[in-house]
């Protein structure tokens, strides 16, 4: 249902309270953190008195991601958390020097809540209890410990098969498909025996592994009754083939939207009632995902409308203003669980100019 | 009138969630939406091909040949799906800029496949009596044969430059082999109206997928087909090099080659060069796109020019129309630009018109051009366009023949027998035309770039003890 005035106007002053406490936090000689005080100091801008809510957010610099590739891990500690050790999460398929973020409790924070939520859209089809596949990019991101804690915290165990997304990178840049495909074998033929030999109910996965395990067994048949999938964008009609052909509408999909940057935005539940198509709500107040027009980044477009996709991230480990995500998106309206902006059909920046461009055969 | 294309899956229409349209680039019209198969699709269904096959093993190869000859009488003329042959030859003709009488000429070029499709596989299995492919074994020329079918479908990556390609794929069906096509992005037309065909022929359903869709689409019809034929550019097919199972079609860099004994009576073979330059709007890989010669070579290029600068763009319905529009206007410009680049290299001259590129009527044409090279080596001597284009290059023949390179079509014009047996045993040369026939003309009892039969079956040895009776 669509959010009534009342409730979006609540969650926007929540959003503006949240934005000034986390301004005050980062900026303040006490607790903030050393890039930005560094910035504040160097630019002679008093932030906490600056900005009162959100849209204050513009008299900063657009986080650029390159800062989190070259600047020393100790500028992003923030002075509170100077005698804790951090962990260090990295983003996903680049190759190359990788973005690198620190963390603390956030991942666990957000996939706490998270929990709550698909109780809430999927009720009954993620048990508490039951054990859980995860089938994907482990390694040095975040996801590894987020699902592991989500298991943990629904009461259950996980299992981990391991999907190293820089290798079938590298394979098929190098031109060695063959390659990384024989690898993409190896990971299904892992999670095909997990899936024999345990009982498992719950599955993390990626839109692509889904499809392929989907073509070995039967995902529903090896008992699995909720799929929570993410990593990549997915379409209307992916969403429709993976929930009717390879779940065969017996089990029930969650689609995510997330990144190590972000946390995880959750999507209404799709069915052929709404045309499978996805809208995300990020984890306000702690998130705020926005469609900004691409050439005028200052201003959203309006309902319904396409745009690049602007992610705030406002938390007391990380503080990131106004970063221009590399996808694109429908900006959708609030509703009522969620009473704040969607970003439906996320898909990567330009793919329809691309398709038309590759369209030559 | 928007058309509403969707997948076939193992014949069943599936309308998908993600659809592209297909535009009349003069109007911008949309004309139909094409409902695109996710890859995840795709490979899903290719993996259940063995259904299909044994849809099609259900029937005779006899069987299949009439469906064949009925399916051509009905795609030539019928109302299929709601579209008359008319409305298919507008429709085609707004979509790929060709005019309506080289419509015409590939609607019965694929006719002609069809409703001689017995002769096609005689010339394919060079006279196997066909029930071999029913029984699994037969006789032939006294010597027990068994053939074995290697794969459960053919999978076709098609283009959108001519309807006449899908010629390719239809000899498959009569070898009981089901087709997984992927039409080309601007041309879902005439794939479709062959399926429609086959269908109200009484083929059996199972035996056509239908799947629009992106290129990691095709790569899997392609490759987990287990056989398939790929069209594309040098890029597209030289993924595929390596790989037995796929058959591809690339450029076709046809060529005229006049020996010394008749390079003096160059003028008697002008219009066996044009033709071969000119047909079907130059838009086949097997139209001419060089002419060798020992001698006369500015002669030559000077009087392919003058006869080619009195061609010039038609409407669509002008039963004289030679040239083709341009389906996508930015491929006429890079082409053109690309010509523009080449003639900056030294040792290249033109010697048709200077500007090629025209619109009329809102329609992209580019203009026959003759560009005279000094060399093989040069950037705009062994290649080929979209459109009526050839190089002109004088080069001792003797030699020359050794560096033409890959070449689709050739036509050697020579009586020297000695030259002729160095055509016949050239590595390079798929179709050899000895004498003046057009490199655009096409018998259909010779293999076209590999033999579609023994792509699909393979022969096995078979012994038999005398206790086992036959099945």
């Amino acid at each position: 249902m669509i959010a009534t005035q009342d409730q979006v106007a609540q969650a926007a002053a929540a959003r503006d309270a949240h934005v000034r406490e986390m301004v005050a936090w980062h900026f303040s000689p006490e607790t903030g953190t050393p890039f930005w005080l560094d910035w504040a100091d160097a630019e002679g801008i008093n932030v906490p008195d600056a900005v009162r809510g959100f849209d204050g957010l513009a008299i900063l610099p657009r986080f650029e991601d390159e800062w989190l590739r070259r600047e020393p891990h100790e500028r992003w500690v923030p002075r509170a958390y100077r005698d804790r050790p951090f962990k260090i999460f990295e983003t996903g398929g680049t190759t190359g020097m990788p973005k690198q973020r620190l963390s603390w409790d956030d991942h666990l924070t957000d996939y706490s809540e998270f929990s709550e939520r698909i109780d809430e859209f999927f009720p009954g089809r993620f048990p508490r209890g039951a054990a859980w596949l995860m089938l994907g990019p482990t390694g040095p991101r975040r996801l590894r410990l987020a699902i592991e804690h989500l298991a943990n915290v629904r009461g259950g165990p996980c299992y981990f098969i391991d999907l190293d997304p820089r290798f079938v990178k590298k394979a098929i840049t190098d031109g060695e498909p063959r390659i990384a495909k024989a690898y993409m074998q190896h990971v299904i033929d892992q999670a095909v025996t997990i899936l024999k030999h345990r009982e498992i109910g719950c599955l993390f996965t990626t839109p692509r592994l889904l499809e392929a395990l989907g073509e070995r067994i039967s995902v529903t048949g090896a008992g699995i009754t909720g799929v929570f999938c993410g990593g990549t964008s997915m379409t209307p009609q992916v969403i429709r083939f993976l929930y009717e052909e390879v779940l065969e509408e017996k089990a029930a999909l969650a689609a995510t939207y997330g990144n190590t940057l972000m946390g995880l935005a959750i999507a209404q539940p799709v069915s052929s009632e709404n045309g499978y198509r996805l809208t995300y709500h990020a984890p306000e107040p702690r998130a705020v995902l926005r469609v900004v027009n691409p050439d005028e980044p200052d201003r959203v477009v309006d309902y319904g409308q396409w745009g690049r996709v602007e992610l705030t991230t406002l938390t007391r480990e990380f503080f990131m203003p106004r970063f221009l995500e590399r996808d694109e998106a429908i900006r959708r309206e609030p509703f009522d669980a969620l009473p704040w902006d969607g970003v439906g059909d996320v898909r990567p920046l330009g793919s329809e100019t691309k398709k038309t461009v590759e369209g030559v055969y | 009138m928007v058309y509403d294309i969707p997948v076939l899956r193992l014949g069943e229409a599936y309308p998908s969630l993600d659809t592209l349209p297909v535009v009349d680039p003069r109007t911008g019209d949309t004309l139909a939406l094409v409902s695109q198969a996710n890859n995840g699709l795709v490979r899903r269904d290719v993996l259940k091909a063995r259904e299909a096959k044994a849809a099609l093993n259900a029937c005779s190869c006899a069987q299949l040949i009439e469906v064949c000859r009925d399916a051509g009488e009905l795609f030539l003329s019928a109302t299929l799906d709601g579209m008359s042959a008319d409305g298919y030859v507008q429709l085609l003709s707004r979509t790929s800029g060709l005019p309506h009488v080289m419509v015409r000429r590939n609607m019965a070029k694929i006719h002609t496949v069809l409703t001689g499709m017995e002769g096609v596989l005689r010339g394919l299995t060079r006279g196997l009596d066909l029930s071999t492919l029913d029984n699994g074994v037969g006789e032939q020329a006294g010597v027990p044969v068994s053939y074995a079918a290697m794969t459960d479908a053919l999978g076709v990556v098609l283009p959108s430059n001519s309807p006449g390609v899908n010629s390719i794929w239809l000899p498959a069906i009569a070898l009981k082999t089901p087709v997984i096509v992927k039409p080309g992005r601007e041309e879902p037309w005439t794939p479709l109206r062959l399926i429609h065909a086959f269908l109200q022929a009484g083929c059996p359903r199972e035996a056509f997928g239908f799947y629009p869709t992106d290129h990691e689409g095709a790569d899997s019809i392609l490759t987990l087909c287990g056989r398939g034929i790929v069209f594309g550019d040098d890029k597209t097919t030289s993924r595929y090099a390596d790989n037995p199972g796929v058959e591809t079609h690339g450029t076709g860099r046809s060529k005229i080659i006049l020996a010394d004994d008749v390079a003096d009576h160059w003028r008697d073979y002008l219009d066996v060069m044009l033709a071969s330059i000119l047909d079907n709007g130059g838009r086949s890989c097997i139209n001419c796109s060089c002419v060798l010669t020992p001698r006369h070579a500015d002669a030559i290029a000077e009087a392919l020019a003058e006869r080619l600068d009195k061609v010039n763009p038609r409407t669509p319905d002008d039963p004289d129309a030679r040239l083709s529009a341009f389906a996508n206007p930015m491929f006429a410009e890079w082409i053109d630009e690309m010509i523009r680049e080449g003639l900056q290299a030294p040792g290249a001259r033109r010697l048709t018109r200077p500007d090629r590129l025209v619109v009329r009527d809102g329609r992209h044409y580019l203009l026959p051009t003759i560009v005279r090279c000094e060399s093989l080596d040069h950037p705009l001597a062994n290649t080929e366009f979209l459109f009526p284009y050839a190089s002109v290059i004088e080069a001792p023949i003797d030699q020359a023949i050794d560096q033409i390179g890959p070449t689709l079509a050739a036509t050697v014009l020579t009586h020297d027998p000695a030259l002729q047996q160095r055509a016949i045993g050239h590595p390079h040369i798929d179709r050899l035309n000895l004498g003046p026939v057009p490199t655009s003309r096409v018998e259909w009892d010779q293999p076209h770039e590999g033999n579609l039969f023994e792509f699909l079956y393979r022969r096995r040895a078979i012994q038999r003890a005398e206790s086992v009776g036959m099945s």
